[in-house]
């Protein structure tokens, strides 16, 4: 470890901070373009966080302090994460704390955060959308631990850095079995970062939220760094399917400046892509009721296992 | 002699405070003071004496004594290695935490005499210590009945409430029934040779079926205690009718004794091991953790959740002791030594957060009075000395990181990922089937700890008295900081523990884990390019960003905040009713698995004038395994019972002809 990774690694996290509603602009106009709709600016979420920093933050009576520290803790858990999941470099020296498991345990830890703060001041939609949420959860944590496992038999390591760099350094050859993780793992984005066709980020319909539920009560510069956790998740949750499925065009350790510019690059460029593929998948599907949500889940565990099963019939 | 005693007469001389500071309870049976101010601390300084003085010893030689006492020729022998000392530690460490709760808890009026109470149980602390250092199968199955006893009493505490006292007689029953095997199992271990003491059993050469059969047997006897499905009945019957503490050390300690048990049979007693017996450990301990975690989820008594949550933990440390017996077998020995010490590490950590969420539905029913999960809600306003230590009781048993939960997830799913080729194709197929329920398993248990904590202490009262409850007493609070600390630190340092716990590998295994680095910064399980977990470095990155947002955001913006009635999107009617009821959060768990439960439903029509929800929610094995055998031991027994007609002669008739038969088979 020395001065230049650590320079890298506070890039990554800064990167990640500041491109995660750019990303999450980027799929909005893309949506809205596939929609016959005129988009909205690129950089609308930047203008909802501002304008929200700045308004008086209106709680709830009888919020606990969990409550408002919940926002805090869920964006420090998604710029932590944005430090384990290699988005521009392999030279990561906090991802060596903690492994590819650990960070599904600190998604998992976010989501029970907010799940607990939306049950805190005890409203119907507040508990609705907790329950939801943790149903959601229970099936898409295991579907990409089994994603995550699928690749890291391939490579001998559960650290994200390393797969990222081993996944590229081979010879490109189609791996069934992370074709079957490939296929679950959208299923897992999609489903965790509250996308069509399990929750649909633009409702205005209470019933139907998932993830807005459970926030109705947040407001201001808490409602803010929600929204701003929830934009770099999605920016997380796109860059570990870089690393995993994409490994090519990261900049290893010995990368200088001019490495770190054209892993930039490379990773707007794929940034670019995945956002109109989510776009497109999201306008192409129709919003699941929440009793099918399950199934789909179920679907996406079942052939997380099935790349596991393969991988591991192939070897033998 | 004297060298002898100096590493075994600490513990001993514990079990013998302990037993004392219980006889003491008896000069003065009615006084809570005593009890309370006195016996209890004084019981509290035995478990850490008694964790100080065990934990040297993990370290140290095996150390074994024979004591003056017992029957004629038959002494009982007592033995104190690396095995032993790791549970007595256990056993100090929780039972410190609960003996102070319990000075705070226990109050005037609960059912026995407070006196009678402190006696069994310091009597139930001083037989678990004995299991645990027993070198023959006479003392290890005199503490052991003892311990069940001790323990039946303390759960039938109150015992002029009829439910209290048939959940005491299926605990009881069932605990028989396990001793029952446990003894035929140390039967068939002295292999002919007529000799009960372990030194004897640990000479003996069995032929693999004898061995097969002492091991299942010896898996059954422990695995009722323990609640291995299905023989997990009594755990949800007991814990909720057993006083808080009691729970507490019934499902944090004493089926630990169950574990330390088959670890002691399988790996020490017995010379060799069939891997067969690891897949079948592995598949019930799989199935037991996901069939707990399921029933936890339907719950909605917050303490028949808790006994549902140890069943699944169990199953998770049956399922790693299944692995190290698969690796064991096939003849790699870092990962059978990562299993174990998976294994080990989650039995010390269900120590401590099982403790102490029973603690904190202790204080909640206390002030309460209310076990039901629909009739709680809002006590971290309330009661926030509970409720904060209880959140990271939550968060430790929900498997996240960085507490100590998750390092022992983390080092099962690591000894799972890390499986080269088995030499059995079939186990090499349940390898990544046992990982894929194991995380299920895991985020199950997530959920459940969500529905216990969010329908408990947070959201608004759902009775009005609710208002009124008051925070715990200060030695109670000692004891949740205690426990809470404690999963904490054991969370932060891994690194450290397992280097301890790693002489408990070598003494089963014969050689230990791999420990890259010897640091206590960073958890290197086999090499630091396959994987790291540092939990300090990552707590500390945590803590940083956060802060670093919470000094942006507060600074570079305003900290300005106005309170006003919740939001709700305008609804304007609010009452605490509309939340959801643990019914409620439980539903989808219901609907998603839905062949693991029986069902009883009773709906409302549209013409109900009151109407009317109710679910009850069935152990499936209840009706299809239990009840049969009722009905078949009643048959037998209404058989038997035709030989008697109370009258002489008959009875002279069965002797003469009993005799006729003898002679016949002899002559």
């Amino acid at each position: 470890m020395n001065a230049i990774t650590v320079l890298t690694q506070l890039l990554s996290v800064l990167i990640g901070v500041a491109l995660a509603p750019l990303f999450l602009g980027w799929v909005n106009q893309c949506r809205a373009w596939l929609s016959n709709r005129t988009a909205p600016s690129l950089l609308q979420p930047y203008r909802t966080i501002r304008k929200l920093l700045h308004k008086d933050a209106v709680i709830a009576e009888g919020a606990s302090p969990l409550f408002r520290a919940v926002p805090y803790l869920l964006f420090g858990a998604m710029a932590t994460a944005a430090a384990i999941v290699p988005s521009l470099s392999t030279a990561l020296p906090f991802g060596k704390s903690a492994d590819a498991i650990a960070l599904v345990g600190l998604f998992a830890t976010a989501r029970v955060f907010i799940a607990l703060a939306a049950m805190d001041i005890g409203t119907a939609f507040g508990t609705l959308g907790a329950r939801r949420e943790m149903m959601i959860g229970f099936l898409a944590e295991p579907a990409l631990l089994m994603v995550v496992f699928t690749a890291s038999l391939i490579v001998g390591s559960t650290e994200l850095p390393v797969m990222a760099e081993t996944l590229a350094g081979r010879a490109v050859a189609i791996y069934p079995s992370l074709a079957f993780a490939a296929v679950a793992f959208v299923m897992v984005l999609l489903a965790e970062n509250a996308r069509i066709p399990i929750d649909n980020p633009t409702t205005h319909l209470e019933l139907t939220m998932i993830h807005e539920a459970m926030v109705l009560e947040y407001s201001a510069r808490h409602l803010a760094l929600i929204e701003w956790a929830s934009a770099l998740k999605l920016f997380n949750y796109a860059c570990i399917g870089f690393a995993l499925f994409l490994p090519w065009g990261l900049a290893p350790a010995s990368a200088g400046a001019e490495g770190l510019l054209l892993a930039f690059g490379l990773l707007l460029l794929k940034l670019v892509v995945a956002g109109a593929g989510l776009a497109l998948m999201e306008t192409l599907s129709a919003k699941l009721r929440i009793f099918r949500a399950p199934e789909f889940l179920a679907m996406a565990f079942l052939l997380a296992v099935l790349g596991l099963l393969v991988r591991l019939l192939l070897r033998s | 002699m004297t060298a002898l005693m100096a590493g075994i007469g600490g513990p001993l001389a514990v079990v013998v405070a302990w037993l004392l500071i219980g006889l003491a309870g008896l000069l003065r049976p009615q006084s809570t003071r005593i009890v309370a101010r006195v016996l209890f601390p004084l019981g509290a300084a035995g478990g850490v004496a008694l964790m100080a003085c065990a934990f040297p010893a993990l370290s140290a030689d095996p150390i074994s004594v024979t004591l003056p006492l017992g029957l004629p020729d038959l002494p009982f022998h007592l033995r104190l290695d690396a095995l032993s000392a790791f549970f007595l530690v256990l056993l100090g460490v929780a039972s410190a935490g609960i003996s102070i709760f319990s000075a705070g808890y226990f109050r005037d009026g609960e059912g026995t005499a407070p006196g009678l109470l402190c006696l069994q149980y310091h009597v139930f602390l001083a037989s678990m210590a004995l299991v645990l250092m027993a070198n023959d199968a006479y003392g290890f199955m005199v503490a052991w009945e003892t311990m069940a006893l001790s323990s039946y009493f303390l759960v039938t505490t109150q015992h002029r409430i009829a439910e209290i006292r048939s959940a005491g007689f299926l605990y009881l029953l069932l605990a028989h029934v396990g001793a029952i095997s446990i003894l035929l199992s140390f039967g068939v271990l002295q292999g002919g040779q007529w000799q009960f003491a372990f030194d004897a059993m640990r000479q003996a050469q069995l032929s693999p079926t004898w061995a097969s059969a002492a091991f299942f047997l010896a898996l059954f006897g422990f695995g009722a205690k323990a609640g291995l499905v299905p023989l997990h009945v009594w755990l949800p019957e007991a814990h909720p009718a057993a006083p808080s503490p009691v729970s507490a050390l019934m499902s944090g300690v004493m089926l630990k004794t169950a574990l330390y048990g088959v670890l002691r049979v399988s790996f020490d007693l017995l010379h060799a091991q069939l891997w067969w017996w690891g897949a079948v450990a592995l598949a019930a301990g799989l199935f037991t953790a996901l069939f707990g975690v399921v029933f936890a989820a339907v719950q909605t008594d917050m303490k028949r959740l808790l006994a549902y949550s140890s069943i699944e933990n169990i199953g998770i440390a049956f399922a790693a002791f299944g692995l190290a017996i698969l690796f064991h077998c096939s003849g790699m020995p870092a990962l059978a030594a990562l299993a174990l010490a998976a294994m080990l590490y989650h039995s010390l950590n269900h120590a401590l957060f099982k403790s102490l969420l029973f603690l904190a539905t202790g204080s909640v029913l206390h002030a309460t009075h209310e076990r039901s999960l629909g009739k709680l809600g809002g006590l971290i306003r309330r009661m926030p000395w509970v409720a904060w230590t209880a959140l990271i009781g939550t968060f430790a048993i929900a498997g996240l990181p960085p507490l100590n939960g998750f390092v022992s997830e983390w080092l099962l799913l690591q000894s799972f990922l890390f499986t080269p080729q088995l030499p059995q194709p079939f186990a090499n197929m349940m390898i990544p089937l046992g990982a894929a329920a194991l995380a299920l398993t895991a985020a199950l248990a997530a959920y459940v700890m969500v529905k216990f904590y969010g329908v408990v202490f947070l959201g608004q009262h759902r009775e009005p008295q609710l208002a009124e409850a008051r925070d715990c007493s200060v030695l109670e609070r000692v004891g949740l900081v205690w426990l809470s600390v404690g999963c904490v630190l054991l969370g932060l340092v891994p690194a450290w523990v397992l280097l301890q716990i790693d002489r408990v590998n070598v003494l089963l295994l014969g050689s230990g884990l791999e420990l890259q680095g010897r640091s206590v910064w960073a958890l290197v399980p086999m090499s630091s390019e396959r994987a790291a977990y540092s939990p300090i470095v990552f707590l500390l990155g945590a803590v940083l960003v956060v802060g670093l947002t919470v000094f942006g955001v507060r600074r570079l913006y305003h900290g300005r905040v106005r309170r006003a009635p919740a939001w709700d999107c305008g609804y304007p009617l609010q009452t605490s009713r509309m939340q959801d009821t643990a019914e409620g959060f439980g539903q989808p768990i219901r609907h998603i698995f839905e062949p693991f439960f029986s069902m009883r439903r009773e709906l409302p029509t549209p013409f109900d004038k009151a109407p009317r929800y109710r679910v009850e929610v069935l152990d499936r094995f209840w009706a299809a395994l239990y009840l049969p055998i009722a009905r078949a031991v009643l048959r037998v027994a209404a058989l038997v019972g035709r030989l008697q007609h109370g009258r002489i002669g008959i009875y002279l008739l069965y002797s003469f002809v009993t005799l006729i038969a003898l002679l016949v088979i002899v002559l």
